[in-house]
């Protein structure tokens, strides 16, 4: 068997795995583990688009999760009762991701002057003020609903199937969350397609460039100005575009879902897989979804060993994800599932490393 | 006439206590180009402990002003500590890394500290004793109470004394040293780990200070407060130039003085569309501005840009 038949097989059986997968979740743990699974691929989803920023072309950014907000807002807009509004999915979440990225380049075009610390701080700020607005945004007049939120918003329908609804296929009873699944497959899939593509195009390489050493970049023509704007915009309608997913899987959005925790959360997921690396970003979302739901029986093991619950999980969550960061910075610097380049940034000896670090994100002195 | 009065006075309080948080973030930064993301942290933790001192000295029938005394001093004892520890184990080993690492570490210490301190005071706003001074004085039509008198008196005295260690002793000279460059600064014989532990271990007492007096003027404490408080400060930071000390206490009181009149008068501004609930946009509208417009802040000199 040739290495390209065996590329082969491992797709097919990759494909066909992913494609049992939330069958056999429901059928081994239930089917709450369903939903978790589809909060993994949005999440997945969303690591990916802030890879594009923070691991291609290296531009720190903390108010990410505020561009979600964006497209789930406008999809909660158009396709709800708020407006009375009810926009098929495919007319919404296009533009959701088109609006994410005119919100990147309307935060980029100022800040990207900024050295990467002050960048980082100034793109918190914006997330923050985009959830302040999100939040006072109903009166005088009403758009957002503020605090409450906004309810019932349609599931995404294809003609008269809706996914939100149970379906009788081929015999067999399918949720909701399983359609959802399958949607989010593909949306991930082409996220992932596009990612793979940009990785090593001109535009992919300028980004590295960039991230490397700026200086130099622009010395070697890179026009480093739009280049990085590129990146926003790119990380920004991958954000924008889930969130639309997010809105319309969960039928309610409200500005508590796209705090700083969660922009934060994350830049854990690909802190912890591997900046820059598409499958060690796949893999930091996965595990950053699935662990913090394998907490729960961390409360149910206090109660059998101690008796009571003495530290509530749900705090825990935050907690372990604060240490993970520090750890990770300290003894792992490059992720779990580093890609070989990084790699080799960061485990070179003696002088190299030096010059290989002080350059990886902009030079020091 | 009144309302404008009291405004300026709740923006200069405000301002005064940003001003000596931010003192820890360009002292730092100063040194280090680090942004100590944890700082916010420090500040809570100060006023936790000075709560929880407070507390069991009430119970021991402790009078009132030994008992400020001691919860102060144990505040920065705790805060001291905290800060020293935090360089110890989140910086230092990563001085020579790339610099988004240490930043990441910062922001994994403030999320930590958060959480610990969530752990060890629950989630719920707990009230500061009425350990202070409770009169209110009308000074200009305005209302002053006494908690504000003594933070603007005790805020007055830090930067005082700070201004006069880093311009006058032996630890200042190195700091601004080391501040100038590193590498010569050790060459000369600095010692630069204790100088830099030492520039923490200052901050974070500022911190704790700043802390206290906060949770007073309110009278109440949480443990996400250090959060907003910290990027506000550092947001004041930058307005004065970072890295500047005379840059950080006029930056935190231009701040307070503009949220304070910008929450107030917004309303009036905008014809009604938008209230004073958007008064924690103002800071993050000023540090946008700062750096699109001049980066090196008010006092900062023109930094040179490294790529």
């Amino acid at each position: 068997m040739n290495a390209r038949k065996r590329a082969w097989l491992a797709a097919l059986a990759l494909g066909l795995g992913l494609a049992v997968l939330p069958f056999a979740l429901d059928g081994l743990l239930g089917p709450y583990w369903v939903r978790v699974l589809d909060f993994a691929l949005l999440y997945a989803m969303l690591a990916l688009g802030l890879n594009i920023v923070v691991g291609y072309a290296g531009l720190l950014d903390l108010g990410y999760i505020a561009f979600y907000g964006v497209g789930a807002y406008l999809y909660a807009l158009l396709a709800s009762p708020q407006f009375g509004i009810h926009w098929p999915f495919w007319a919404t979440l296009p533009l959701g991701a088109a609006l994410a990225a005119l919100f990147g380049i309307l935060l980029g075009t100022p800040t990207l002057r900024l050295r990467g610390d002050y960048l980082a701080i100034v793109t918190l700020g914006f997330g923050e003020i985009i959830r302040i607005f999100l939040n006072n945004l109903d009166a005088p007049v009403n758009i957002t609903n503020g605090p409450q939120g906004i309810t019932a918003i349609d599931a995404v329908h294809i003609g008269g199937f809706s996914l939100g609804r149970r379906h009788e296929l081929l015999g067999m009873s399918v949720p909701s969350t399983v359609l959802y699944y399958y949607l989010f497959l593909i949306c991930m899939l082409v996220v992932v397609f596009i990612s793979l593509r940009l990785e090593n195009s001109r535009i992919g390489r300028a980004w590295v460039a960039i991230r490397e050493d700026e200086v130099a970049a622009e010395a070697m023509g890179v026009p480093t100005r739009n280049i990085k704007l590129l990146a926003f915009a790119m990380g920004a309608s991958f954000g924008g575009l889930a969130g639309g997913l997010f809105a319309s899987f969960q039928g309610f959005v409200s500005p508590e879902s796209f705090n700083l925790m969660e922009s934060i959360m994350i830049l854990c997921m690909i802190v912890l897989g591997g900046m820059g690396h598409i499958p060690g970003v796949i893999l930091g979302a996965v595990l950053l979804t699935v662990l913090p739901e394998a907490l729960r029986y961390v409360g149910d093991l206090q109660r059998h060993v101690l008796g009571r619950v003495v530290v509530d999980p749900a705090d825990l969550r935050m907690l372990l994800f604060g240490l993970a960061l520090v750890l990770m910075m300290r003894f792992r610097p490059a992720g779990l599932w580093p890609s070989r380049r990084r790699q080799r940034e960061f485990s070179a000896t003696g002088d190299v490393a030096e010059q290989e670090q002080a350059s990886l994100f902009d030079a020091r002195r | 006439m009144d309302i404008l009065a009291q405004q300026i006075l709740n923006g200069l309080v405000l301002g005064s206590i940003y001003a000596v948080v931010a003192l820890g973030y360009t002292m730092v930064y100063g040194i280090l180009e680090l942004i100590n993301f944890a700082h916010g942290e420090v500040t809570m933790m100060g006023a936790m402990v000075a709560i929880s001192v407070i507390g069991l000295g009430l119970a021991a029938g402790l009078p009132a002003l030994p008992l400020i005394v001691l919860a102060m001093l144990a505040a920065i004892a705790a805060c001291m500590l905290l800060g020293l520890g935090i360089e110890r184990f989140a910086y230092r080993p990563l001085r020579r890394a790339p610099r988004l690492a240490p930043l990441i570490t910062a922001i994994g210490m403030s999320i930590l500290l958060q959480n610990i301190a969530m752990m060890i005071w629950g989630k719920q706003y707990i009230p500061f004793p009425p350990v202070f001074p409770q009169g209110e004085h009308r000074i200009l039509g305005a209302h002053v109470t006494d908690v504000q008198i003594i933070i603007l008196i005790t805020t007055v005295l830090l930067m005082l004394a700070l201004t006069l260690l880093v311009k006058h002793t032996r630890l200042g000279r190195a700091m601004r040293a080391i501040a100038q460059s590193q590498p010569v600064a050790q060459l000369m014989g600095v010692n630069v780990n204790a100088v830099v532990a030492a520039t923490f271990a200052i901050g974070s007492a500022l911190a704790a200070v700043a802390g206290v007096l906060v949770a007073a003027n309110y009278g109440q404490a949480q443990y996400y407060m250090g959060f907003l408080l910290g990027l506000k400060a550092f947001s004041a930071a930058v307005l004065g130039g970072i890295g500047n000390i005379a840059g950080a206490m006029l930056g935190g009181l231009l701040l307070g003085l503009i949220e304070s009149l910008g929450a107030g008068y917004i309303g009036q501004l905008t014809g009604g569309f938008l209230g004073s609930n958007y008064q924690d946009v103002f800071a993050f509208f000023v540090l946008i501005l700062v750096l699109v417009f001049r980066p090196s802040g008010l006092l900062g000199e023109r930094v040179v840009e490294r790529a």
